[in-house]
């Protein structure tokens, strides 16, 4: 492909493909600058994490992974990410439905408030967080008396996540709840189903891809979330320590090829978990 | 009967008041409450602790490097999105869906694999280590290292916004003033740009709030130095660990109001030009 411009392939009548080349100038340049800046910026600094670990030998790799702290860490992270991101996608519908069919007074604060967790640094979160759910805070005290602790334990790395995932399932579901066509549900009372055979069958169906993407979005963010969980989590190994804060641990320790482990692992769970949400939706698409 | 027939696609009372509560409720507990706290402890100390706090040496010096490094990282990013969204929008090409997964990549790394990839490329131990070592050039513990952690996990964002805008909007427009004899650059200030400028504006928003507010990634390449490599965020956690609260959560009111400029900005740029950013809005 030459810098002139890319080609588009048009199929003639006759059969023959013909070549049109597009006459907006720039694609060289464009595509070129954009393939630089990705690797130099993302793609070859993730591929020094992807050789890192192996410094250690397969044997290293693997003491380093199946270390109780290790998979300790692990289960925590992805643990509470998963129980967040399943309250959120109940809660985040709740909201997101509130916002799309009623006209609730202030409606327009609470949408600027659902964005809060994007807009809000996250260590800013991370200690108004600590001091609401300590035992001398707002909420920690009334919720000690009801023999709840949350601050300094894996219960209050759940609290952070859900505060930091809340927005990707709202504002997920909420193009599609708007987009919904009034006239399905109507059909479907005219012909004598309640409201809830109506949600179950005609409203779930259509919101289930969206619901979906918004809970592996949210589940995606809290497994790598740091800087809203470390201050109300207490860090204590083996307990309340998430896998990005052993990663931090392990780089004071001047054990690189350590950090890259944990690192290393996080990244494929990750992506192993998003293909599998992306075959469910794609399942659910052709049940459809 | 019309007035059953009305009823039938709307919530119950009962249901429509439990789930507004529920929403009221939900969003007030996990997100007024926590930015409430922020402003009241810090407002905790009085005024004077506050100002005396954001004004001291070591706060100055954060938030001048928290603002240079947005200067630096959100222009790149901007020149980063238009480029790829000209691209990926305004041509065909083989990959062009490997290429958006690509760019979208940072979104599923966490802060802190963003920060480590620059250690084990430039830290003393690191592959570059040595040879940056000898020839006394600064990466990791300085500024390039803060701006090359952020640039990565803010990439995504002026691209996200544009790519699918410039996409919905086609290439008519710019080949009608291309074949009328416009040159390149002319027809991207002219034709392009003009019907971007929502879009591209919301998309360095969102970017210059993360850039500024940036915790995970910056904290593992910073070294933590006061008065030279600690960011706003950075301040806010050395501060917190100090048992200084006050002090901390007077520059953590500092970053929420920064916050609340971006949601009041964000919910601007949404009303006034909601048909332009439809289409982008896809978070």
């Amino acid at each position: 492909m030459n810098s002139g411009g890319s080609m588009t392939l048009a199929i003639l009548s006759n059969g023959t493909r013909k070549v049109r080349r597009s006459i907006l100038p720039g694609f060289g340049l464009s595509l070129g600058f954009t393939l630089f800046y990705l690797s130099a910026v993302v793609l070859v600094p993730l591929a020094a994490l992807v050789i890192k670990p192996w410094s250690l030998g397969l044997d290293g790799f693997w003491n380093v992974l199946t270390s109780p702290r290790t998979l300790a860490a692990l289960k925590l992270s992805f643990g509470a990410a998963a129980i967040a991101a399943m309250l959120n996608t109940v809660f985040g519908f709740v909201v997101a439905w509130v916002l799309v069919r009623y006209r609730v007074p202030g409606h327009w604060i609470l949408d600027a408030l659902v964005d809060l967790p994007f807009a809000l640094p996250t260590a800013v979160a991370g200690i108004a967080l600590s001091s609401l759910y300590a035992l001398n805070g707002w909420l920690g005290g009334p919720l000690s008396h009801l023999g709840a602790k949350v601050a300094y334990t894996p219960l209050g790395v759940v609290v952070a996540l859900v505060f930091i995932g809340l927005p990707f399932v709202v504002r997920t579901i909420e193009p599609v709840l708007a987009g919904l066509e009034r006239d399905m549900e109507e059909a479907a009372a005219t012909l004598g189903a309640t409201r809830l055979q109506t949600f179950r069958h005609i409203i779930l169906p259509a919101l289930a891809p969206a619901l979906i993407t918004g809970a592996a979005m949210a589940f995606a963010r809290g497994v790598g979330e740091y800087g809203s969980v470390i201050f109300i989590a207490g860090n204590i190994p083996m307990r309340s320590e998430i896998a990005p804060l052993l990663i931090v641990i392990r780089l004071e320790e001047f054990d690189y090829a350590g950090a890259a482990a944990v690192g290393f692992i996080m990244l494929a769970l990750s992506f192993v978990m998003l293909f599998a949400f992306n075959a469910l939706q794609h399942w659910m698409g052709k049940r459809q | 009967m019309t007035s059953y027939y009305r009823n039938a696609i709307d919530d119950p009372p009962l249901l429509r008041a439990a789930f507004t509560t529920m929403a009221v409720t939900f969003i007030g507990l996990f997100l007024l409450l926590p930015l409430v706290t922020v402003f009241w402890q810090a407002l905790g100390g009085g005024l004077d602790a506050v100002w005396d706090a954001i004004t001291s040496h070591d706060a100055l010096m954060a938030i001048r490097l928290t603002l240079l490094t947005a200067v630096i990282t959100v222009p790149l990013n901007l020149v980063f999105g238009i480029s790829a969204a000209w691209a990926i929008a305004k041509f065909d090409f083989h990959g062009k869906s490997l290429l958006t997964t690509l760019i979208d990549l940072p979104f599923s790394v966490s802060p802190v694999v963003a920060g480590l990839v620059y250690v084990l490329m430039f830290g003393l131990q690191g592959w570059l280590g040595p040879w940056l070592r000898d020839h006394d050039v600064k990466i990791i513990f300085a500024l390039p290292g803060i701006v090359l952690a952020t640039l990565f996990v803010t990439v995504p964002f002026v691209a996200r916004e544009l790519i699918p805008l410039m996409t919905d909007q086609g290439r008519a427009e710019e080949e009608a003033a291309i074949s009328l004899g416009a040159s390149g650059w002319s027809t991207f200030w002219r034709v392009t740009l003009p019907n971007i400028k929502w879009g591209l504006l919301y998309g360095v928003l969102l970017c210059n709030a993360r850039a500024m507010g940036e915790f995970g990634a910056v904290s593992v390449v910073s070294g933590h130095i006061n008065g030279l490599t600690n960011t706003m965020p950075l301040q806010v956690e050395v501060l917190y660990n100090d048992y200084e609260y006050v002090s901390a959560f007077a520059v953590a009111s500092l970053l929420a109001f920064l916050a609340l400029v971006t949601l009041v900005l964000k919910s601007f740029l949404e009303w006034q030009y909601a048909d332009e950013i439809a289409a982008t809005h896809r978070h």
